[in-house]
Parts: structure tokens; C-alpha cells; sequence
């Protein structure tokens, strides 16, 4: 109704005119009422009252001249305005009035707040932000799967990206790329750089320009035409200087001479990882066969088609792809269709974020807890506060203060309290996030895009206002709804506990011991994982001691692969020869580091059916591997460099393999296996302790190999440099890279357990931290509030035993309830963890029936030291002191 | 204070005021509250306070003005007249209560022979 409408927006002009009005007395006012008055008291008169029975009919008759003053301000002006900056600056003094108590509370809330805030950066930066690339919705990695061949997640080959990108009808285009590392040479000394081997499509689908220069073409990723080479921003300052004229220059990369044509944005990240140079993939077409499904591939759809339609597309192309490309020497056409490869597209985020998003969901819910006990203890205080304050409130409620604008009051006490909290909290999440991130870069994907921004600040901001609601709530409902009639007539503490105004401490306490529970298990499960991944046997012994590094001998460099023997072998004994090496030796790679040749292994003379394939994990080694990494001979022999020389086929196999195949290490050696259908047959000479995996001997030549060396230097920059010396002595042109331990590559392996175990176990820690002293300062409260009763117990005649014990079952009676509700809610939230364990059941007892245990213990603790006190507590000195 | 009662009560109050002041011509507060106590006798009990608020409230929404005068004895008092547009909003709101107390009258008498 537009006539209503129009009489509220007049009484809202005349609100804000009254409003800026505001400091004039209203005057005239009272001139009409003092007549008003006047004139009725002379009515009465006239009736025959005397004077001051006339003047008390005429107020009774007029009714509450302060309550219409009060209706007239309010008509006037914004009444609520002026209560709100009222009650702010009185929320303000009362902060200030109890500094110790403030600080404590608004502390409290920083640690539950500000560790919200950095893991929500985290989970902000890592899942919620999109990819920073133009339209990255949609960005898809080209996955497929081999169910046939039970993996379930296989990458895209070179055969399926000449198909896809002629004859798809849902993608714009489509690219594959490859990490890949390269030796630099001619710049100063010899460097081994990391590297990203792309199709010219990769670019433009991401919508990756290059400051200088340009990008690839289809003609520098086509055979036969000339080398070409993209620079990252950080490798042309380094080398370069920034130098504009490096465009058109030729850098030496694995020996080849490459034009430089672009250099790339800072900003550009792309497959997990900085690299320093793109090169074009340049695949023949003609030499291309089926099966080499090593590339990650990228491609943009276009607009508006779904997951599920390029999914089907691929479908749609894959037989194609099987008719079009000849099968690779050895394999039938039989063993592709049995792989039964179909499409496992998904989004580009999904392939960069992995598996962290279900880790990082369970750590927010961790961190999420920890607040609730924050807030649980900030109740907490808040309520002792509140009782205090309890005649102070009584007062203003039979003054007629609404009950409203009490728990009004309160409410704001409690927000003043969480912006506080808020504002330590995000300085404490700024420092927090740095250490993150210092310390989780191999375990989290895109730790460049985290950062405290706008939707953190907001996220604190609702963060803090929920949490004062939560705590505030509780002295608010307690103090300001329920009747205080009875705290005026109570002498401040004089009257004994009554049990209505423990319910909402035990509550409390309850909740909080439940809470403790539920992350403590979680901490404890993982701890449990991580102590299960450590006690699994990697092989090998105090890898700290064991330093690795790589060389990679291209064949441009060296053409004769004999030759890169003898040079490998020069290195080996040249290593030797530093002081404090103990033994040496190489692989084709680190154990550990990810990259592990799998393959089915086949034994002389026995059959096999086809989709039966023994799947064993294998690697090529050098002799002394072995000795090196400390893995005990248990029958047989080592290899010799004679063996390698002479190319005779032969095999070491793991312990258990032996006893898997042939019952005993012994009658292994001397049975005949190979690796593959094409491979020589090889004969076992040797079998060793506790390596889970098959090792084959080197047969092909290694050119890309890994450097082990038993050292007590190991990890220092003095090796490194001697080791550099001798290499350098062997080949001037040959670079060092992957300079780490062993010990890093084993770290880097349970990385994300680690993570995860350190993220729970700090919240963990948090919430025993809060969780006893929350129990502790709920229990001591109550004791302290009950000293009047245990006087007058003791007086009774009641034993100072009796009062201890009275006091320990109330702590246990509360810890039980909350360790028993916490159990159920770990039951129910721990069924989340369940795919982040490793060797043990989400329910596992022992972690249930400690975290219980422990939770009880230090309930009992917290109530046993302010029982002892009130046991001592004199009994004329307990009842005088209330009277 | 029950909210919905009071709001009706205001309401009327408002609406007996602008009556008054209409059917009487310029009054002040006092004889605006002995003007309604006469015509309601005893069914009304009124704190008579209420009624500056309600002028207030009617003064705001320009449908009355208020002067400084004098009265009948002399003293210095507060005249309010109703406006052009208090005698438009009165007509409105007349006639809305006679509709709306008809309706309710023939709902109670409605209910009254169901029950006879």
C-alpha cells in the first residue's frame, strides 16, 4: 500500500530530522504536561480532594511521564541507534574494566579463529579459487582408464593425441605435454634444469602468452624442422640478465644447438612444478605406435559441452585410435583390447588439486572443532563473568530494562570480544600461513595461490561473528531470559549451587570433553598411520647416510652406449675415491622418488594364461647397489662390472619374491626370468633381504642414472663438491642434479601423511591444551562457588575424604558423559579419515581407549587439585566468609 | 506490553483524536483527553499521557499542526487543528473501520446463531 508506505517515510524523515536535532531538550514538552498536570490536580481539587491526594490522582490519571518521554524520543529520533552506541561504548569499558579476563578470552579465540583462517586461505587457494587461466572450467586432463589390465587411471599416449585432435567434435583443441629435464651446456658451467617437454596446443589452451618473443607453432612441433626452445621468466633473468636480444639466440640443450623464441610469463606455472624451458614434442607421425601411455594431456572444450559428452567423444575415437596406429614390436593386438582402455576425463582442477581436497576437507573440520572448544571455553569464562555481574544485571532488569536489550548488551560484550580475537587471529593466520606453506610445498598443489585475501577476511569476519553468537549465547539465554527475580534477593554468593545454574557449565564442559575426543582419536589415528608407513621396510638402512645424485648422458653427447658404461663406471670408482665414501654405486633410479617401472615378469617353462600377468615392480641396477643401501645378500652373489661388460643376462630377486616362486631363496638362483616377452631370459644369481620389489641387472644402458654413495659426510656441500670434482674429472660437459639424501626422497614419500599428521596433531595438541584448562577452570569455579556448602558439610561432620570424593565424581561424572558422547561422534566422524590411514581400522580400539583414558585422567587431575583445597578449607572460615 | 493490542489501541486513539479535532475545531491536550473521556464515559480507560504521543505521532505525519495560544483561563497552551490532509486520511481510515467492524460484526453474528 503506497499510503502506508508514504506515512512510514514520513516518520522517517522526522526520525532523522530528530535525530540531528538530537541535543535539544524537548521543552515545550514539559510546559504541556506540567499544565496538563495542573489542570486535572485543579479538576480533583474541585471534586473536594485536598492538594496532594489531587496532584498523585492527576499522575495516576496521566500515567508514566518517563515512558512517554521515552515514547517520544524514540517517535523522534533512532532510539535503537543511540541504545546500540550506548551499550558499545559500555561493552568497550567493561573489556578494558577486566583486562586479564579480556586477554585470556580474546587469545583463546585468536588460536581457535586464526588457525580457521589459514587453513580456509589454503582450502580457498588449493580447491575454491578456479585455475588461473582464462576459462578454466573448461580445461579437461585426457585421462583414461585400463580396467582390463586393473589400473585405473592411466595417462594418454601420443597415438590417442594425433586422433584426438583430428577427429574429436567436443574439444577446441588438445595438447600433451611430459615433465622432462635437460642438460645445458655452453652456459658457464654445465646445469641440469628442469623442463617441460609440450605440444604447440598447450599454450593456447591455457591462454599462456609470451612477454618476448612468441610460442610454438605447429611447425616447431612438426619432425625435421628447426630446434626451437621457450625460456621461463626466472631462467632468462638468471642467465640472461632480462636481456630483451636474447630472442633468435642458440642455447646448447642435451648437446643440441636451440633458437630461442619466447620467453614465458612470471607467472606461469603449469604441471606442479617451475621449470625452466618448454620444448616442442615434435612426434613423427609415421614412426608413432600403439600403447606408449606416458604424456599428461590437456584440452579446452568447447563452450558449453559437458565432462560426460567429451567423455563419450573419446569413447567414440578410442577404437579409432587402436585401427589407426601399428602395435609396438612384441605385443599382440590382443593384450590392448583386453586392457579394455576406455576415457577417465576430468576437470584440469581436479588433476592439479589430486587427492589433497578430501585431506584438506578433514583438517577444516579438525580446525573447525578446535574453535567450538575455543568458543566453548570462551563461554565458559563469560559465564563465570556473568555471575559475577549477576546483581549488576538483576539491578537493571528491575530497573526496566527489557530483557532484550540485556542479552542485547551481552551479545555485543561477547562480539567486542570476538573482533579482538579476530584481529589477533588473523595476524596469527598470516604467520601461521607462512610456515605453512614453507613447509607443505611437496605435499600441496598450487601453494603460490595461497594468500590471506578478501574471501579469508570475510571468512574470518562471519567466522568471528558465529563464534560470539555461540559463546555469547550462553550468558545471554542464562541471564537475560530466565527469571532473575531471586539474584536480588541473594546476597552475591551466599546461597548454595542450585542445580539449574550448573546445567549450562556442565553442558559446557560435557561438550568440551566430547569435542577433545573426536580430534584427539583423529590425531591419534594418524599418528598410528604414520608410525605404520615408517615401520614398513623401504630396504635400505640410515638413509641420511646415503647421498644421491643424477647424471644423464644423452646420446648427443656420447654416442656409444659402451662408452657411457665405461664413463659411469669411471664415476663410480672416482667417488670411491673420496674420502668418507664407503661404497658406491647406481640405478636407473632413486628408490622412492615416484618413478617406478612395473611390468609383468615371466619364469622359464611355466605357463601362463593370458590376463594372469604376475605384476612385478623391477629396476635396472649396477653392481654394489646393493651393498650401498645396506640391503643384506641372502643367497647367490652380487653382479660384477664384468658381468655388464660381458652383457650377460641376469637377475637379482627380493627375498620375497624367492620365497613367493620357489619356497626358499636358495633354489631361486639359477632359475631362468625375464621382464616382458622380449626381454633375454636372465638367470637369478643372486637374492636379497627385504627389498619388496624385483631387480633386474643392467643390460641396457643407463643414460640417465642415479648416483648412490654410502657417506658420513653424506648431505654436506663439501661432498657435493668433491663429488662434482670427480665427475667433472670424467666428463667436463656432464651436469649433477637431484643433489638430496635418501633420507629426502623417504620424507618426500609420506609427505602428505606428514602433513596431515603434523595439521591434526597441532590441532589436537590445541584442543587438549583448551580442553584442560576449560575443564580445570570449570571444575575449580564450581568448587570455589561451593565453598559455603563443603563449610557447612564439614561442619556437619562430614570427612575431608568425603568432600574429595564428592568433588572427583561430579569431574568424572562430566568427563564420562563427554568422553561417551565423543566416542559416538568419533565413531561416526572418523569413517572420513578412512582412506588417509594406512595399516589400521578408523575404529581401532587402542586409540579410542587412550584418547578415553587420557581425556578421564585429566579430568580427574582438573578436579582433584580444587577439591584438595576445599577439603582443607576451614569450616568457620568457609561460613563466615559468605555472611 | 502485549504488542498487537497496543498497536490496535494506538491506532483508534490516533483515529478518535483527528475526530475530535475535526468535530471540534482547534483544541489543546487537556481538552482533547476530557473530550474522549466524555464521549467514551467508562469504557475506556485511558492514561491520558498517551494522547501526546499520539499527537505527535499524527504531528509527524502532517495530518494535524500545532500552535501556541491561549485558553480559556488565560493560560498558555498548545493548540493542535487538523490539516487538508488529516480530514483526507480521516475519511480514509473512517471509512476502513466501518468496513472492517462490519465485516467482524456480521462474522460474531455468524457465530452467535450457530451456537443458539
Amino acid at each position: 500500500m503506497s499510503t502506508r508506505r508514504a506515512s512510514r517515510l514520513r516518520a522517517l524523515a522526522a526520525k532523522v530530522r530528530g535525530f540531528l536535532r538530537r541535543p535539544r531538550r524537548d521543552t515545550e514538552f514539559d510546559v504541556e504536561i506540567q499544565e496538563h498536570l495542573q489542570l486535572l490536580a485543579e479538576r480533583f481539587v474541585v471534586q473536594g480532594m485536598s492538594r496532594e491526594e489531587a496532584r498523585a490522582a492527576a499522575r495516576r490519571q496521566f500515567g508514566n511521564v518517563t515512558l512517554l518521554q521515552e515514547d517520544r524520543r524514540e517517535l523522534r529520533t533512532f532510539l535503537s541507534l543511540e541504545a546500540l552506541w550506548r551499550d558499545l561504548r559500555f561493552g568497550v569499558r567493561m573489556l578494558c574494566k577486566n583486562p586479564g579476563f579480556t586477554m585470556v578470552a580474546a587469545v583463546t579465540l585468536a588460536l581457535g579463529i586464526g588457525a580457521n583462517t589459514a587453513l580456509f586461505s589454503v582450502i580457498d587457494g588449493v580447491l575454491l579459487q578456479p585455475l588461473p587461466y582464462p576459462h578454466p572450467e573448461e580445461l579437461v586432463a585426457v585421462r583414461h582408464t585400463a580396467p582390463g589390465l586393473n589400473v585405473k587411471d592411466l595417462q594418454s599416449s601420443d597415438s590417442c593425441y594425433f586422433i584426438y585432435r583430428e577427429q574429436n567434435r567436443t574439444f577446441q583443441d588438445i595438447g600433451l605435454y611430459r615433465n622432462d629435464s635437460v642438460n645445458i651446456t655452453g652456459l658457464a658451467e654445465p646445469e641440469r634444469v628442469s623442463a617441460l617437454d609440450v605440444t604447440d596446443g598447450v599454450l593456447p589452451i591455457l591462454g599462456v602468452r609470451a612477454i618476448l618473443g612468441r610460442t610454438f607453432t605447429r611447425a616447431d612441433d612438426s619432425p625435421g624442422t628447426a630446434k626451437t626452445v621457450m625460456l621461463s621468466f626466472s631462467f632468462w633473468q638468471r642467465k640472461f640478465g632480462g636481456d630483451r636480444s636474447v630472442i633468435g639466440k642458440t642455447i646448447t640443450v642435451e648437446g643440441e644447438s636451440r633458437q630461442v623464441i619466447g620467453v614465458l610469463p612470471r607467472d606461469f606455472h603449469f604441471g606442479g612444478r617451475d621449470v625452466a624451458m618448454l620444448l616442442p614434442m615434435q612426434f613423427d607421425r609415421a614412426t608413432t605406435f600403439l600403447g606408449d601411455f606416458s604424456y599428461q594431456s590437456v584440452a579446452r572444450l568447447k563452450p558449453g559441452v559437458t565432462l560426460a559428452q567429451a567423455n563419450a567423444d573419446v569413447a567414440r575415437m578410442l577404437p579409432i585410435v587402436l585401427k589407426s596406429f601399428p602395435m609396438p614390436v612384441g605385443l599382440s593386438p590382443k593384450t590392448l583390447e583386453d586392457a579394455r582402455i576406455g576415457p577417465n576425463l576430468r576437470t584440469l582442477k581436479q588433476e592439479v588439486v589430486g587427492d589433497m581436497a578430501k585431506v584438506l576437507w578433514v583438517l577444516m573440520g579438525g580446525i573447525g572443532l578446535v574453535l567450538l572448544i575455543a568458543c566453548a571455553n570462551v563461554g565458559n569464562l563469560l559465564l563465570v563473568r556473568a555471575e559475577g555481574r549477576q546483581r549488576e544485571l538483576a539491578i537493571r532488569a528491575a530497573l526496566g530494562a527489557s530483557r532484550g536489550r540485556i542479552a542485547g548488551g551481552l551479545l555485543l560484550e561477547s562480539f567486542l570480544l570476538a573482533l579482538l580475537g579476530c584481529a589477533l587471529g588473523l595476524a596469527l593466520a598470516y604467520g601461521a600461513l607462512r610456515v605453512l606453506v614453507a613447509t607443505a610445498p611437496t605435499a600441496l598443489p598450487r601453494t603460490n595461490e595461497i594468500a590471506i585475501n578478501g574471501p579469508a577476511v570475510l571468512f574470518t569476519l562471519v567466522l568471528s561473528l558465529f563464534a560470539s553468537l555461540l559463546f555469547g549465547c550462553v550468558p545471554a539465554f542464562k541471564y537475560a531470559v530466565a527469571p532473575q527475580l531471586t539474584a536480588l534477593r541473594e546476597s552475591g554468593r551466599s546461597m548454595s549451587e542450585s542445580r539449574h545454574r550448573h546445567r549450562a557449565r556442565s553442558a559446557l564442559v560435557v561438550s568440551q570433553v566430547a569435542l577433545a575426543l573426536v580430534l584427539l582419536v583423529s590425531a591419534g589415528l594418524m599418528i598410528r598411520t604414520f608410525r605404520a608407513l615408517i615401520h614398513v621396510d623401504p630396504g635400505f638402512v640410515t638413509p641420511s647416510e646415503i647421498q644421491t645424485f643424477r647424471v644423464d648422458i644423452p646420446d648427443t653427447q656420447v654416442k656409444e652406449p659402451e662408452r657411457v658404461v665405461r664413463i659411469e663406471e669411471e664415476i663410480l670408482h672416482k667417488i670411491e675415491a673420496v674420502p668418507g665414501v664407503s661404497s658406491v654405486s647406481l640405478s636407473m633410479s632413486v628408490p622412492l622418488d615416484g618413478t617406478q617401472t612395473t611390468g609383468p615378469v615371466f619364469e622359464k617353462g611355466r605357463p601362463y594364461s593370458q590376463g594372469a600377468l604376475p605384476l612385478h615392480r623391477f629396476r635396472f641396477v649396477a653392481p654394489g647397489f646393493f651393498k650401498t643401501l645396506g640391503t643384506p645378500l641372502v643367497a647367490g652373489r652380487d653382479l660384477t662390472w664384468s658381468d655388464i661388460y660381458n652383457k650377460v643376462p641376469l637377475a637379482i630377486v627380493s627375498e620375497r619374491t624367492a620365497r613367493e616362486h620357489w619356497h626358499d631363496p636358495a633354489s631361486a638362483l639359477g632359475k631362468q626370468i625375464r621382464v616382458g616377452p622380449k626381454d633375454d631370459w636372465r638367470e637369478i644369481v643372486g637374492v636379497v633381504g627385504d627389498v619388496p620389489k624385483f631387480e633386474g641387472d643392467n643390460i641396457e644402458v643407463i643414460r640417465s642414472a642415479a648416483f648412490f654413495m654410502r657417506a658420513s659426510r653424506a648431505g654436506s656441500a663439501s661432498l657435493m663438491e668433491d663429488v662434482q670434482k670427480a665427475v667433472w674429472s670424467v666428463d667436463l660437459e656432464l651436469p649433477i642434479a637431484d643433489m638430496h639424501t635418501l633420507e629426502y626422497y623417504y620424507s618426500k614419500s609420506i609427505a602428505r601423511t606428514s602433513f596431515t599428521l603434523a595439521m591434526l596433531g597441532v590441532a589436537g595438541g590445541m584442543a587438549l591444551l583448551l580442553g584442560v584448562v576449560g575443564l580445570y577452570g570449570a571444575i575449580a569455579y564450581s568448587v570455589s562457588t561451593r565453598t559455603h556448602e563443603i563449610g557447612i558439610r564439614v561442619a556437619l561432620g562430614a570427612e575431608s575424604e568425603d568432600v574429595l570424593k564428592m568433588v572427583l565424581r561430579g569431574g568424572f561424572k562430566l568427563a564420562g558423559f563427554g568422553v561417551g558422547i565423543g566416542i559416538v561422534a568419533a565413531l561416526v566422524s572418523t569413517r572420513y579419515l578412512a582412506n588417509l590411514l594406512y595399516g589400521i581400522k578408523p575404529t581401532d580400539p587402542p586409540t579410542f581407549a587412550t584418547v578415553a583414558l587420557l581425556l578421564i585422567g585429566v579430568a580427574l587431575l582438573a578436579s582433584y587439585i580444587p577439591a584438595r583445597r576445599a577439603a582443607k578449607v576451614d569450616p568457620m572460615v568457609a561460613l563466615r566468609m559468605s555472611s | 506490553m502485549d504488542v498487537k493490542k497496543s498497536e490496535v489501541l494506538q491506532g483508534t486513539l490516533d483515529l478518535m483524536i483527528l475526530k475530535t479535532l475535526e468535530a471540534l475545531g482547534p483544541l489543546h491536550g487537556f481538552g482533547i483527553a476530557r473530550r474522549i473521556e466524555q464521549v467514551s464515559r467508562d469504557v475506556l480507560q485511558l492514561n491520558e499521557g498517551t494522547v501526546y504521543t499520539s499527537l505527535l505521532r499524527l504531528q509527524q505525519q502532517g495530518w494535524i499542526t500545532a500552535e501556541w495560544g491561549t485558553s480559556e483561563n488565560n493560560r498558555k497552551a498548545k493548540f493542535y487543528s487538523i490539516t487538508k490532509r488529516g480530514q483526507k486520511q480521516l475519511e480514509l481510515e473512517t471509512k476502513n473501520w466501518e468496513r472492517i467492524s462490519g465485516v467482524i460484526g456480521r462474522v460474531l453474528r455468524l457465530e452467535a446463531e450457530r451456537e443458539s
